[in-house]
């Protein structure tokens, strides 16, 4: 079993799974196709959490081809503690995207499955790669099915939000590339990232490649003042690809410091730590304010996803163990969480077809399953005590005052706020009188959906209650980093 | 010379021979049978550049002399003369269907596209100015005459006239170059040249002067900033064919020259060159990048993109080295995929009363065209530079060679202008996705313009995830001065 590629195949199933689409004809015979496809990955990272041994921070499931030798590219996969998590993350939410997409897409059906899948290859591609080319060629072809979905699916404003989205993100991983290639000439010509890891650089050298990976990782993550793309292309962008920005797409950034910021260029961090730090810290607190005045639901979740993405930088870069565990955990979270609330207006807006909050009300009375449903996830966002985000939130937080008291003190304000925009919101749509909203009948939660959210609900409590097997899996990994992260002197 | 050097010399010079052997044949022939035959033009045609092909691979191996030095065959020639068998042999099969839409089927098209390629073949080979200039005179009078072909369309006689006129002056600034290096050198033969500046002064004024009379006479057959004026309305005027034709295998050919001329016979002078060229080429991109934004002729549009292409690839020369001179030869046959690929997309629109040279006019096409729609798409990205497409690769590949000789601010700035690029690019591909349909489509199909959509699709695709193949294809044939 050691030498079965189970990594490419997970990689390029759904790939594989596009170009079967290309084939089918009809809608239905297309959504089940894509649906047969995404689970049958998702079933396959099962094998592959379970074969996955936790004692070792060594990266597992290796594969290695050449690929242009000339140039010292090779195509290299493996997973370790860190990334496969995420893999089995973009596995999840892959075929609860196919779900949510049943009925709220219903032109170019086809099309917008084969992006679908195409997107969740090379997102799981990206978690995969152990080699900078083969990680870069994922990172940045993403642009191409993603530019799509929000485009075509969006809404009334969607052109504009796709391009923003291109332009923003190409602009940043321009920069990647070159910093890339910095690496890889004072690495020894190698995009081996192992290899790359082991390389100490000049301080000089380091600082110049933190801020192009910076620019880079900032704008996906996103962080202020780089975030300004993410609300448009939130809002107008179909649910499904509101799922994969937040849930999966969001991580890459955070992804990128951990896999390339932290080990390869440790000094630089260090410098720039205190920077990100209050970054950070402006994030949660300045993305907090943002979706309390928000006046629709998906910018609200939006500007929150900003707000929390600020826990995880702000863990990254405490360089303590609680710290950086929480981070990752966090991502692990937000993933869920925020995935399950964009799912949450998803399904909301199929009925009523507003996102505007104030024009709900009561819908615990008229949808009670949607509305407890909702309860908790909201209650998941906020971190109560109990669900995932609170255990994430916990370990940033008490690495956030192991490095700075006082960046501490302020993100605690931040959680904070982001009950009291969080309660505002659920106060307005679930409880008190039930409001009429268009005249429409609405119905509850129905069983395609509720296949779709069970998983999630799932996750919020089992992290929540019994986060160790999460935490053992990414434990190792994190420690070996911190090593890494270690710098001569301090 | 003796009998058996002349033979040698022929024998060396047979893919050029077969090429303006075809040419006249062709020109006669059409003289008895016209128009009436136009897919025997295109095969034809078509047979004497796999004719040509042939002799060329027969001629593959150590590279041979000809001529008294002036004529060289070795694999940089070779290479170069497959890019351009590849981009004549596509040029031609999307010709036919085109040509009798726009009532231009004539056989003086075929022979005057040959004569054209002949020309790029002597400039590829030309190892001596003289060749080269000859070489380029022949495929310059060519291209002027096709640029002109619609006698009766206004915008192709202005686009033929300002190419002639500007041509014309280009050309006798590289002949005042050339022989201001003649004189200072007492040689116009390239490795002669480049010895004898070896030992001059490189701070000569004479020197420097003849560097950039050089310089500006070959930027202008590139297309670079500053002499980059005749591109837009050349390609603008031109039959889409011809501007196809224009833009992948007359810039591959100046830029053979270019990195012939540059690399081998000013190799001693390089200080005076890198930073003049540096400088044009980030003007290039940047001037092709922001200008494309606000085209809405398509052809105009790819005219300033082929600017910005133009710009990067000079990057590559900028680098210098094995890497530079390999990146800018893969980079170029990189393009002439991914652009004949995009201008045979142009082809198709133009059926009946619809020009189909807007940008407007793809506005909803994947909605009735899924297929097509998919492969522009490839082109599109592929242009823009974005992973997994060659386009990619190429620019790719430029960069590393830029990085590895620490030009960091370069590749900086390149990469940013790209990213620029790319907008206008995906404006495209909005409009054919994010909109809907405002016309009918009815498309000027051919089965050989499908399969020349099809190679260059494949081209495309193929060498964005399989590139080590092209890649030490390109490294291997490198000039002999570089190894």
């Amino acid at each position: 079993m050691t030498d079965f590629p189970i990594l490419s195949l997970i990689i390029f199933l759904p790939a594989g799974g596009a170009g079967v689409l290309l084939l089918v004809r009809g809608d239905a015979a297309v959504r089940w196709t894509a649906l047969v496809f995404a689970v049958a990955d998702f079933l396959l990272t099962i094998p592959l959490l379970l074969a996955f041994d936790t004692t070792t921070y060594a990266m597992q499931f290796r594969e290695t081809a050449a690929w242009v030798p000339a140039l010292g590219i090779s195509y290299s996969l493996g997973v370790d503690g860190i990334s496969v998590l995420f893999v089995f993350l973009t596995a999840l939410l892959g075929w609860i995207c196919v779900v949510v997409s049943w009925r709220a897409i219903d032109s170019k059906v086809k099309e917008f499955m084969i992006s679908l899948l195409v997107m969740q290859s090379l997102m799981l591609g990206v978690f995969c790669a152990l080699d900078l080319f083969l990680f870069y060629v994922f990172w940045e072809a993403m642009l191409i099915p993603m530019y799509l979905i929000i485009g075509v699916w969006g809404g009334d404003n969607r052109v504009y939000a796709a391009f923003k989205f291109f332009l923003y993100t190409l602009a940043g991983s321009m920069l990647f590339l070159v910093g890339i290639l910095v690496l890889y000439f004072q690495g020894g010509e190698t995009f081996d990232i192992l290899v790359l890891m082991e390389q100490t650089y000049p301080f000089e050298i380091q600082a110049w490649v933190f801020v192009a990976f910076l620019i880079a990782f900032a704008v996906k993550v996103p962080m202020v003042p780089l975030h300004t793309w993410l609300p448009d292309a939130h809002v107008q962008a179909p649910t499904a690809g509101s799922i994969v920005l937040a849930g999966v797409l969001l991580k890459m950034g955070a992804y990128g410091f951990l896999r390339f910021s932290l080990p390869m260029l440790p000094e630089a961090s260090h410098a720039f730590a205190p920077f990100i730090l209050v970054l950070s810290v402006v994030a949660i607190i300045y993305g907090g304010f943002l979706a309390l005045a928000q006046d629709d639901l998906k910018k609200l979740v939006a500007y929150a996803s900003v707000s929390h993405m600020g826990f995880v930088t702000l863990g990254l870069f405490t360089f303590n163990a609680k710290g950086v565990e929480g981070a990752v955990l966090q991502m692990f979270n937000h993933g869920i969480t925020t995935g399950a609330l964009f799912l949450f207006v998803g399904l909301i807006y199929e009925r009523t077809h507003t996102r505007r909050i104030a024009d709900y009300g009561g819908l615990m009375k008229v949808v009670p399953v949607y509305g407890v449903l909702l309860a908790v996830f909201t209650l998941s966002a906020m971190a109560v005590p109990g669900t995932n985000t609170f255990v994430g939130e916990l370990l940033v937080l008490s690495g956030a005052f192991g490095a700075n008291k006082a960046i501490g003190a302020v993100a605690v304000a931040g959680a904070v706020l982001s009950a009291a925009y969080l309660l505002r919101m659920f106060r307005q749509m679930a409880l008190g009188p039930a409001v009429p909203i268009g005249g429409r009948q609405l119905w509850d939660v129905n069983a395609r959906e509720m296949a779709a959210i069970l998983p999630l609900v799932v996750f919020v409590f089992w992290v929540g209650f019994y986060p160790k097997p999460f935490l053992e899996i990414i434990r190792v990994s994190v420690e070996h980093l911190l090593v890494q992260t270690q710098v001569q002197g301090r | 010379m003796d009998m058996n050097a002349v033979i040698r010399s022929v024998i060396a010079s047979g893919p050029e021979i077969i090429v303006i052997v075809g040419a006249c044949v062709l020109l006669m022939v059409g003289l008895v049978a016209e128009k009436r035959y136009g897919r025997l033009l295109v095969g034809a045609t078509l047979a004497v550049v796999i004719a040509a092909a042939a002799a060329t691979f027969a001629l593959a191996g150590a590279p041979r002399t000809a001529y008294g030095g002036m004529f060289v065959i070795d694999d940089f020639a070779i290479f170069f003369k497959l890019v351009l068998y590849l981009a004549t042999g596509l040029t031609v099969l999307m010709s036919g269907r085109y040509l009798e839409e726009e009532a231009i089927a004539r056989s003086e098209y075929y022979a005057l596209l040959l004569f054209a390629l002949s020309g790029m073949m002597i400039m590829v080979s030309g190892l001596d100015l003289l060749t080269i200039y000859v070489g380029l005179e022949l495929q310059s009078l060519s291209l002027y005459v096709l640029t002109g072909f619609f006698r009766h369309d206004p915008r192709s006689n202005e686009a033929a006239l300002k190419y002639i006129i500007l041509g014309a002056v280009s050309s006798g600034i590289f002949l005042y170059g050339l022989s201001l290096a003649y004189g200072l050198t007492g040689t116009t033969q390239l490795t002669d040249m480049a010895t004898a500046l070896a030992h001059g002064r490189a701070t000569d004024p004479a020197l420097i002067l003849a560097t950039i009379f050089l310089v500006t006479g070959l930027i202008f057959k590139v297309g670079a900033v500053p002499f980059h004026m005749w591109v837009p309305d050349v390609y603008e005027g031109a039959p889409t064919t011809i501007t196809a034709f224009l833009s992948v295998a007359s810039k591959a050919a100046a830029f053979a020259i270019v990195l012939r001329i540059f690399l081998d016979a000013l190799a001693p002078v390089t200080e005076i060159w890198t930073v003049l060229v540096a400088v044009i080429a980030v003007l290039t991109i940047a001037l092709g990048s922001f200008v494309a934004l606000v085209q809405t002729n398509i052809k105009r549009m790819l005219a300033y993109s082929s600017i910005a292409h133009a710009g990067f690839a000079l990057l590559g020369l900028v680098a210098g080295g094995p890497d530079g001179v390999a990146s800018v030869m893969l980079y170029l046959l990189i393009y002439t995929f991914m652009n004949l690929g995009i201008f045979g997309t142009v082809v198709m629109m133009r059926k009946g009363d619809v020009r189909g040279d807007m940008i407007a006019d793809y506005t909803g096409f994947a909605k009735t065209h899924r297929g097509l729609a998919l492969l522009m798409l490839i082109f599109l990205f592929s242009l823009a530079g974005i992973p997994p497409t060659a386009g990619f690769f190429a620019k790719f590949y430029v960069l590393v060679a830029l990085i590895n000789q620490g030009y960091v601010a370069l590749a900086v700035i390149a990469v940013l202008l790209s990213a620029v690029a790319a907008f206008f690019y995906i404006r495209i591909v909005m409009l054919m996705y994010m909109r809907e349909p405002t016309r009918s489509f009815d498309l000027a199909l051919t089965p050989s313009l499908r399969l020349v959509l099809a190679i260059a699709g494949l081209g495309t695709v193929g060498i964005g995830i399989l590139p080590s193949w092209f890649l030490d294809l390109a490294q291997g044939a490198i000039l002999t001065v570089m190894r």
